[in-house]
């Protein structure tokens, strides 16, 4: 027995309970859910280790046999995730604990938020289909409740597109596994790798589609991705944060471990290369038009899927282990750039562009802080995006598919431009709408934000720093990653006991 | 595998979408009821043809290879997705009574900022056409 596999899920879920029953004292519950966040994070860290050294660890729930019960298991892949995820998760809490008036009012916010974390960690260790679409719809019923939290008008409109999105693709998430289910009689991913390859071409061809389009919607890949500017900015800057850095990137998860596991294909898969080059074009345009910070970086989440797409799609070891490292440095990026925009809404009272301005001599902290972040998800040496990026251009190169790796760099230069236009509207300047606490206090005044806002988003970015500077060990890590996505002999052993 | 409840299937799928592309929320939601529907009905029919008993502790292992007993894996999977579709079926309804009571209307309405963008492109490219126009 494996008890670390289960405890990222288990922990939260009980958290939430207590934190449920706590409902009348709010230190209580953030005790509670910091100590359960923090607790599940370093279950994963041992995890990690011990994945690192032994190899695949699975568990079996209630000890029923592999393709019957329920199973856990966990590659190097999966655990990388689950640290840097959970890492992210308790940045993010602080965060919310520190900004006045996000748990204040709502009791419910610390038992939603626990239920979230769980879902994420359950969808990363999930050795099962039907159980990764339970944990999704765990997932997605707390990232309902805390999207629409407060009820105000513009999240309940924006809250509707996102529920009811989410349901067609959740419903077409049961029918794909009915699907598999009546074409293998498993829903076991290891099972299904065994016995996917004994199906005929265009059966597996139609199930592979078909599992790519419900991940595509969960993922914001090219055209499936209207859903996501729309609704995540209307959110509470905490919940848009870890909506940013997890949501998303757990539907890249699930692309690459069923793309991988059920219809490996080595060799380039054009349609999977044309949708990344899709997706971060698009995705880039759409910021550069926007004029809000959360706008901005709302779309730019759009974009940088496509560059884990990418990475998958060149379907080689380096490819893949290039997509394994990005989907890595994305997480933290994309939070830390979400929380300095919570910085800049706390202090400056806005985030549109055309309001603020001049925050660089009021809150120098949040923008330097903003300025690493977003050298970083440009991809500026010596900061982790350069790591990542120069993975998967030089995996790109290799594999001779020379067109996507001039598009992505185009992009990438677009990106660049695009946190400029951030930087030029928020940080330099001066404050164009004098409505604002911006100018409403005197101009000398530093405007400070609360302490654990600055430690939480210190925090992450030093993660991201700490993602660059060990980025060759980590490197090397998401190389054996993806030689164990690719050749999942030893995952396959491991689950059905052989 | 018998016709009927691929035609149910297909009829609930068709409906369901119909229902999705309306605009007022009441109609999303009983089309979202009707997809999930269709799904579960799926669910069953992947477990095998109907009209097989579906306790499995009574039969021996040659009955089970035989096909006398229906598959009950389809069943609980069947059931889970029921229980989480009631529950996320209460949670749109609880929006659209709140829309309902914000503007007396459960009309989802359109993306303010991205249409003010558009107008702001809308605009643009009527300066350039004046523009042009002028030369």
């Amino acid at each position: 027995m494996n008890a670390l596999l289960a405890l990222p899920v288990a922990l939260p879920l009980l958290a939430a309970a207590l934190a449920t029953v706590l409902y009348r004292s709010r230190p209580a519950q953030r005790v509670v859910a910091v100590a359960a966040v923090a607790a599940s994070l370093g279950c994963a860290v041992a995890l990690l280790v011990r994945v690192e050294a032994d190899g695949v660890q699975s568990v079996q729930a209630g000890a029923w046999p592999a393709p019957i019960g329920i199973t856990l298991v966990a590659d190097l892949f999966s655990a990388l995730m689950l640290v840097v995820s959970l890492a992210t998760v308790l940045a993010v809490l602080v965060f919310a604990i520190g900004q006045p008036g996000v748990d204040r009012d709502q009791p419910v916010f610390h038992p939603v938020y626990l239920v979230l974390t769980a879902g994420v960690a359950q969808s990363l260790v999930t050795g099962d289909l039907f159980n990764l679409f339970v944990a999704y719809e765990v997932t997605l019923a707390a990232s309902y409740v805390l999207i629409t939290l407060g009820g105000a008008r513009h999240q309940i409109r924006s809250g509707m597109t996102y529920v009811i999105i989410n349901l067609v693709a959740s419903t077409l998430f049961v029918i794909a596994i009915g699907w598999v289910y009546a074409a293998t009689g498993t829903v076991n991913m290891a099972d299904l790798a065994a016995k996917v390859g004994a199906l005929p071409d265009g059966v597996r061809t139609a199930l592979g589609l078909f599992l790519l389009l419900v991940f595509g919607i969960k993922a914001a890949i090219f055209p499936l991705f209207f859903w996501l500017p729309d609704s995540y900015p209307t959110a509470r800057t905490p919940v848009t944060a870890v909506f940013a850095g997890l949501l998303t990137k757990v539907g890249v998860y699930s692309i690459v471990r069923t793309q991988t596991l059920l219809f490996p294909e080595h060799r380039p898969s054009t349609v999977l290369l044309v949708l990344a080059g899709l997706t971060m074009v698009v995705g880039v345009l759409g910021a550069i038009a926007q004029n809000d910070m959360k706008r901005i970086l709302s779309f730019h989440i759009v974009s940088q899927i496509g560059y884990m797409i990418l990475g998958l799609g060149l379907f080689t070891v380096a490819g893949v282990a290039g997509a394994v490292l990005f989907i890595l440095h994305q997480i933290p990026v994309k939070t830390a750039l979400f929380l300095t925009t919570g910085m800049v809404e706390e202090s400056a009272g806005s985030t549109a562009l055309d309001r603020v301005g001049g925050l660089i001599r009021r809150n120098p902290l949040a923008a330097w802080m903003f300025f690493l972040a977003a050298m970083s998800l440009a991809g500026i040496p010596p900061l982790s995006g350069f790591v990542g990026k120069f993975a998967l251009v030089s995996a790109g190169i290799g594999a001779k598919e020379h067109l996507i790796v001039g598009v992505s760099l185009f992009v990438s230069l677009l990106t660049l431009f695009s946190m400029t236009k951030i930087w030029n509207g928020v940080f330099w300047g001066t404050a164009e709408d004098p409505a604002l606490r911006l100018r409403s206090s005197p101009p000398g005044e530093r405007l400070r934000t609360p302490v654990l806002m600055n430690v939480a988003t210190v925090g992450l970015v030093l993660l991201t720093v700490a993602i660059g500077v060990f980025g060759g060990p980590l490197h090397e890590l998401s190389v054996r990653a993806a030689q164990d996505l690719l050749e999942p002999t030893a995952y396959v052993a491991e689950v059905l006991g052989r | 595998m018998s016709v009927v409840p691929a035609a149910i299937v297909a009829g609930l799928v068709g409906l369901g979408v119909y229902l999705l592309l309306q605009r007022t929320l009441t109609r999303i939601v009983i089309g979202v009821a009707m997809l999930g529907h269709a799904a579960n009905l799926l669910l069953l029919v992947a477990g095998g043809p109907p009209g097989r008993q579906p306790i499995v502790g009574r039969f021996t292992d040659a009955d089970r290879a035989a096909g006398a007993v229906a598959d009950p894996l389809p069943q609980a999977l069947a059931l889970t997705a029921i229980v989480i579709s009631f529950g996320i079926t209460a949670f749109l309804l609880a929006l659209a009574y709140r829309s309902w009571v914000l503007h007396r209307d459960d009309e989802v309405e359109d993306d303010v900022e991205d249409r003010r963008i558009a107008r702001l492109g809308e605009r643009e490219l009527g300066t350039l056409a004046r523009w042009w126009r002028r030369r």
